[in-house]
C-alpha cells in the first residue's frame, strides 16, 4: 500500500515527541483529551456539513437553490443555525421527569461518538483498532433507540410518547437485520476488526468480489440502517405531519440541536460501515484481474482520505435520495417489511454467502 | 411454489416503483440547474414582471396637470364591501356660472381593510379610480396605511360632468 | 366517568388533540382522537377556529358585494365560489349571459379546478411523508396562478365573477398561455403517477384505508370526488349543467371502492377531465359582450333561490331568501367541505394515526370552507 498517505506517520511523530517531554501515563491522558477534543470538533463539524449537504441536496431535488444567503453558496448557514441554538434560552418543560428529559439528548449524541472511535476513515486514521469492531459498533449503535425512548417518554407529551414507542419497535426489529447484513460480510471478511476488513478488500472491494449475496447485503443493509438511523421514509419517530415532531416535540435549544445532529452523525457512521464492509473503505478502486495493474496503479495514487470519505459521501446520498422520494411508511407496514421480507431475505442471503465462502467461489 | 413466486414477484414489482419515483427526483436532482423554479425574490425586483392587471392597492389617477376626474359621487363608497372609502366632500361657488357645485375635498382610501376586489373601480362613473401595480406594501403602523387619495392641490378635471 | 375510561385489561383511552395547530390538519381544524394504541377509536371535529360568520355578513352586502366573500370561503376554489353566486342571480334575475361569458366561467373553473387538485396533490404527499411533491405541485400551480393573475389580476381570490358575466376581458395572452400550460402539463402528469400513484410504499399506504360505502357518502353527503370514488353520481357538472358544461365532452368519474386509494386516483383522472374540457373550449372562444347589461342595483324578486355548483371539493349550495331588497334577507352556503368532513369519524375507526392523516388528505379538506 502506498505509504506517503498514512496517518500512522503523523500520529506516530506526535506519540514519540510527547513519550519524549512526559511519563506514559501522562502521555496517555494528554492523547486522551486531544483525541477526544478533535472528535468532538470532527462531530460538530460533521454535522454542521451535513445539515448543509441535506439542505442543498433536498432543494436540488425539489426544484429549489436551498440556503444560499449566508457566505458563499449558503455555506455558513449551518453555523448561523447552530449559533442560534446555542443562544437559545433551556426549556424543560414543567411536567416532564426532569432528569430524564435532560439525560436523553446526551445519551442520543453518544452513541454516534462511540461508534466513531472505532471507524478507519484512512490509513492510520482510526482512534481505537479493536479486533471486535464490527461487534462493539453493533452493540452500541443500538443505544441510541434508548435515548429517544427517554427522550418520548420524559417529555410527557402524548405525541412524544407514541414517537418513542414507534421508535423502540422499529430500531428493535431492524437491529437484527443490520446486524445479519453486517454478519454476512464478515463470513468473507473473516475478521471483526474493521481495520482488517478494511485491508482484506485491498485487492477488490467486497461488492464485487461477494457476488450477488454482497449486493443483496448491500441494499438490506442500506435499508435497515436507514430506518435505524429514523431517518425518512421509516422518520417514523418524527412524522411531522402525523406527531408534529414525534419524540422531540418538546425539546427546543441546543437540547433539539443534539437531537438533530445525532441523526446526521449517525447517518455519518451507518454510510462508513456500509463503506468499510461493502466498499473497501478508504482502498481505492481495484480490478482484481492480472491486465488492470496499471489502472490499480493509478487509482493507488489518490490519497485514501478522498476515497474514503468520498464513498460515506455517495452512500450518504443514497439514503439522502431515499428519503426525498417516498413517502412514509406506516407502522406496522415497517415491522412487516423487517420480519417479513428483510429478515427472511437475511437469513436467507446468510446462508448463500456462507456456502460461497465454503466453495471459495470468491476473487 | 407459486406463492413464493409471487413473494418474490412483487418484491421486484416493489423495487420497480421505487426506482421509478427515485429516477424522477434523480432527474431533477442532476438538472437542478435548468429546472430550478424559485425565484431570489428582493434581489429580482429589476426583472420582476407584474402583470398590468395585478391588483396592488386603488389609486387616483393624476393627469400631468395634476387633475383627476373624481367629482366626488360617492359610488365608490357604496360600492365597497368593507367600509374601506370615505369621500369627504366640499361645496364651492364656481364663479363662472354662479352656481354652487360639489368637489371632493378627501378621498380617504382605509388600505388595512381593502380586499382588492375592484369594486370601488367599476363602480366609478368617471374612471377616476385605479388598481397600481405596487406589492411591498408593508408599513410598520397601521396609521400609514390610511391614504387619501386626491393629491394635495389637486382639482377635478374640466370635462367630468357632474 | 374515570372508571368507564378503563377497560377490562386495564389498559385506558388515549386522547390526543390533533389541532387546532397540526401540520396535517391543513388549517385550524381540532380533532380530539380517542386512541388505543395506535388505533383509533373515535374521531371528534372540534371546528369553527376561522369561523368568519361569512352567512351573516352576506346579509349586509349587495350581490355584487358578497361575490368577494365567497372567495374566502375554499379559497382553492374561489372562482366557483364565485360563479355560484353570480349565477344564482342571474337565474333569479332570468339574465342571459353571453356564450363568452359562459365559455370564459368554465375554462376558468376548470382551470381553477386543476390549481386545486394540484396543490391537493402536493399536500397529499407531504402529508404521507414526501414531501418532494408538494414543491413539484407548486411549479405546476404556478403556471396557472400567472395565467388567473394576467386575466383577473389576482392570484388566488380572484373576484372575478360578477352577477351577469366577468369583470375583464381575457387578456390577449390568455388562449397562448393556456395552451402552453395544457402542454407542458401533459408532461408533467404522468410525473405525478410515477412519483406517488405508482409507488408502493404510497398504494400500499392507501389502499383500503378509509373505506366509504356508497350508501355511506350518499347519506353523509360526500360531494366531489370524494363521493364519486365511492361511486355516487354526484357531479353537478353533468346533473345540472351550467355555463358551458352542456357543450363538452367530458366523463364523469366514477370509481367504486371507495377507499383512500379511489379517492386519490379520481382526483387524478379528473385532472385529465378538466385538461380536455379546457382542450375543447380553449380554441373557440366566442365572441360577445362580457357583461350583460345590468341594472346598477341588483334586487331580486322576493323569493328563494338555489343555486348549485361543482367545485374542486364536491357540490356548493347557495341558498338565498330575498325579500325584495338589495341585500339578501338570508344566505345559506352549503359547503362540500362540511359534508366531506362529516365522514371523517365514521371512515377512520379502527385505523391508525398514519391512516387518519392520509384519509383526511384524500378528504380534501379546506378548514375556512368548513367554517365559513
Ligand atoms: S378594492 Fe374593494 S375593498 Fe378595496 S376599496 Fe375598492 S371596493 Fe373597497
Ligand atoms: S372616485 Fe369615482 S366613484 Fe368615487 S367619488 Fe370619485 S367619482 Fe365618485
Amino acid at each position: 500500500m502506498n505509504a506517503i498517505y498514512d496517518f500512522s506517520i503523523l500520529t506516530g511523530g506526535i506519540h514519540e515527541w510527547l513519550s519524549g517531554l512526559m511519563s506514559p501515563t501522562a502521555v496517555m491522558i494528554t492523547e486522551m483529551v486531544i483525541i477526544g477534543t478533535l472528535l468532538i470538533v470532527f462531530v460538530a463539524l460533521m454535522g454542521l456539513v451535513l445539515v448543509l449537504a441535506e439542505r442543498k441536496v433536498a432543494a436540488f431535488f425539489q426544484l429549489r437553490l436551498g440556503p444560499n444567503r449566508v457566505g458563499p453558496w449558503g455555506s455558513l448557514q449551518t453555523l448561523a443555525d447552530f449559533l442560534k441554538l446555542l443562544t437559545k434560552e433551556l426549556i424543560t418543560t414543567k411536567s416532564a421527569d426532569k432528569f430524564l428529559y435532560n439525560l436523553a439528548p446526551f445519551i442520543v449524541m453518544l452513541t454516534p461518538f462511540l461508534a466513531l472511535g472505532v471507524i478507519p476513515f484512512a490509513p492510520g486514521l482510526q482512534i481505537m483498532d479493536m479486533n471486535i469492531g464490527v461487534f462493539f459498533i453493533t452493540a452500541v449503535s443500538s443505544m441510541g433507540v434508548l435515548g429517544i425512548l427517554i427522550g418520548g417518554w420524559a417529555s410527557n407529551n402524548k405525541y412524544s410518547l407514541i414517537g418513542g414507542m414507534r421508535s423502540a419497535a422499529m430500531v428493535v426489529s431492524y437491529e437484527l437485520s443490520v446486524t445479519l447484513a453486517i454478519m454476512t460480510m464478515v463470513i468473507m471478511t473473516e475478521s471483526l476488526s474493521l481495520s482488517e476488513i478494511v485491508a482484506s478488500q485491498s485487492d477488490g472491494w467486497w461488492i464485487i468480489k461477494g457476488h450477488i449475496p454482497a449486493l443483496i447485503a448491500f441494499l438490506l443493509y442500506l435499508t435497515a440502517s436507514t430506518a435505524e438511523t429514523n431517518r425518512g421514509p421509516f422518520d417514523l419517530a418524527e412524522a411531522e405531519s402525523e406527531l408534529t415532531a414525534g419524540f422531540h416535540t418538546e425539546y427546543g435549544g441546543i437540547k433539539f440541536a443534539f437531537f438533530f445532529l445525532s441523526e446526521f452523525v449517525n447517518m455519518l457512521v451507518v454510510a462508513s460501515i456500509a463503506t468499510i464492509l461493502f466498499f473497501g473503505g478508504w482502498m481505492p478502486f481495484h480490478l482484481p484481474f492480472e491486465w488492470a495493474v496499471g489502472f490499480n496503479h493509478i487509482m493507488d495514487f489518490i490519497p485514501g482520505i478522498v476515497w474514503g470519505f468520498g464513498k460515506v459521501t455517495f452512500v450518504i446520498f443514497l439514503m439522502m435520495w431515499f428519503r426525498w422520494t417516498f413517502p412514509r411508511l406506516r407502522i406496522d407496514q415497517i415491522l412487516n417489511l423487517e420480519w417479513k421480507y428483510l429478515l427472511p431475505m437475511n437469513l436467507v442471503n446468510f446462508l448463500l454467502m456462507a456456502l460461497i465462502a465454503l466453495s471459495g467461489f470468491y476473487l | 411454489m407459486s406463492t413464493i413466486i409471487a413473494y418474490f414477484k412483487g418484491i421486484g414489482q416493489g423495487l420497480n416503483t421505487l426506482w421509478t419515483g427515485m429516477k424522477v427526483t434523480g432527474y431533477y436532482f442532476f438538472h437542478a440547474r435548468k429546472e430550478i423554479i424559485t425565484m431570489q425574490y428582493p434581489d429580482n425586483r429589476d426583472t420582476l414582471k407584474i402583470p398590468e392587471r395585478f391588483r396592488g392597492r386603488v389609486v387616483m389617477l393624476h393627469d400631468q396637470n395634476n387633475e383627476h376626474a373624481c367629482n366626488g359621487c360617492t359610488m365608490c363608497e357604496m360600492a365597497c364591501p368593507n367600509g374601506s372609502i370615505k369621500i369627504i366632500t366640499d361645496k364651492i361657488l364656481n364663479p363662472e356660472t354662479g352656481k354652487v357645485v360639489r368637489i371632493i375635498d378627501k378621498h380617504i382610501y382605509h388600505f388595512s381593510m381593502c380586499t382588492l376586489c375592484n369594486l370601488c373601480v367599476q363602480a366609478c362613473p368617471s374612471n377616476a379610480l385605479a388598481m397600481d401595480n405596487s406589492y411591498e406594501n408593508s408599513v410598520y403602523d397601521r396609521s400609514e396605511l390610511t391614504f387619501v387619495l386626491n393629491q394635495p392641490g389637486s382639482k377635478i378635471r374640466d370635462n367630468v360632468k357632474d | 366517568m374515570q372508571a368507564e375510561l378503563i377497560s377490562k385489561d386495564g389498559t385506558q383511552e388515549y386522547f390526543v388533540n390533533m389541532g387546532p395547530q397540526h401540520p396535517s390538519t391543513h388549517g385550524v381544524l381540532r380533532l380530539v382522537l380517542t386512541l388505543d394504541g395506535e388505533i383509533i377509536q373515535r374521531v371528534e371535529p372540534h371546528i369553527g377556529y376561522v369561523h368568519r360568520s361569512i352567512e351573516k355578513m352576506a346579509e349586509f352586502d349587495t350581490y355584487k358585494q358578497i361575490i368577494h366573500l365567497t372567495d374566502r370561503m375554499d379559497y382553492l376554489s374561489a372562482h366557483m365560489n364565485n360563479e355560484a353566486v353570480a349565477l344564482l342571480v342571474e337565474n333569479a334575475l332570468q339574465i342571459e349571459v353571453s356564450d363568452r361569458v359562459k365559455v370564459i366561467r368554465t375554462i376558468m373553473s376548470e382551470l381553477t379546478r386543476l390549481a386545486s387538485h394540484q396543490l391537493w396533490w402536493g399536500v397529499m404527499g407531504m402529508d404521507m411523508g414526501a414531501i418532494t411533491t408538494f414543491l413539484y405541485a407548486f411549479r405546476d400551480r404556478e403556471m396557472i396562478n400567472d395565467i388567473m393573475e394576467e386575466t383577473t389580476g389576482a392570484r388566488l381570490t380572484m373576484n372575478y365573477n360578477t352577477p351577469g358575466g366577468v369583470m375583464f376581458d381575457l387578456h390577449p395572452s390568455f388562449q397562448k398561455q393556456v395552451k402552453e400550460f395544457i402542454k407542458i402539463f401533459k408532461t408533467k402528469l404522468p410525473e405525478y403517477d410515477e412519483l406517488l400513484s405508482g409507488n408502493i410504499i404510497f398504494t400500499e399506504r392507501t389502499k383500503g384505508i378509509g373505506k366509504l360505502s356508497l350508501a355511506d357518502a350518499i347519506s353523509f353527503g360526500v360531494t366531489g370526488p370524494s363521493g364519486r370514488a365511492s361511486g355516487f353520481a354526484c357531479d353537478v357538472r353533468k346533473t345540472n349543467p351550467y355555463s358551458a358544461y352542456d357543450r363538452v365532452n367530458f366523463n364523469e368519474i366514477l370509481l367504486v371502492e371507495g377507499d383512500a386509494y379511489a379517492r386519490y386516483k379520481a382526483r387524478i383522472f379528473e385532472m385529465w377531465e378538466s385538461i380536455s374540457i379546457i382542450d375543447q373550449l380553449i380554441d373557440n372562444i366566442p365572441e360577445g359582450a362580457i357583461m350583460a347589461p345590468m341594472k346598477a342595483i341588483v334586487k331580486l324578486p322576493k323569493g328563494e333561490f338555489y343555486q348549485r355548483v361543482e367545485t374542486a371539493r364536491g357540490e356548493l349550495g347557495v341558498f338565498v331568501v330575498s325579500d325584495g331588497n338589495k341585500t339578501p334577507y338570508r344566505v345559506k352556503f352549503r359547503s362540500p367541505g362540511f359534508s366531506n368532513l362529516s365522514v371523517l369519524d365514521h371512515i377512520s375507526r379502527g385505523h391508525k394515526i398514519a391512516d387518519l392523516v392520509a384519509i383526511m388528505s384524500t378528504l380534501d379538506l379546506v378548514i375556512p370552507d368548513i367554517d365559513r
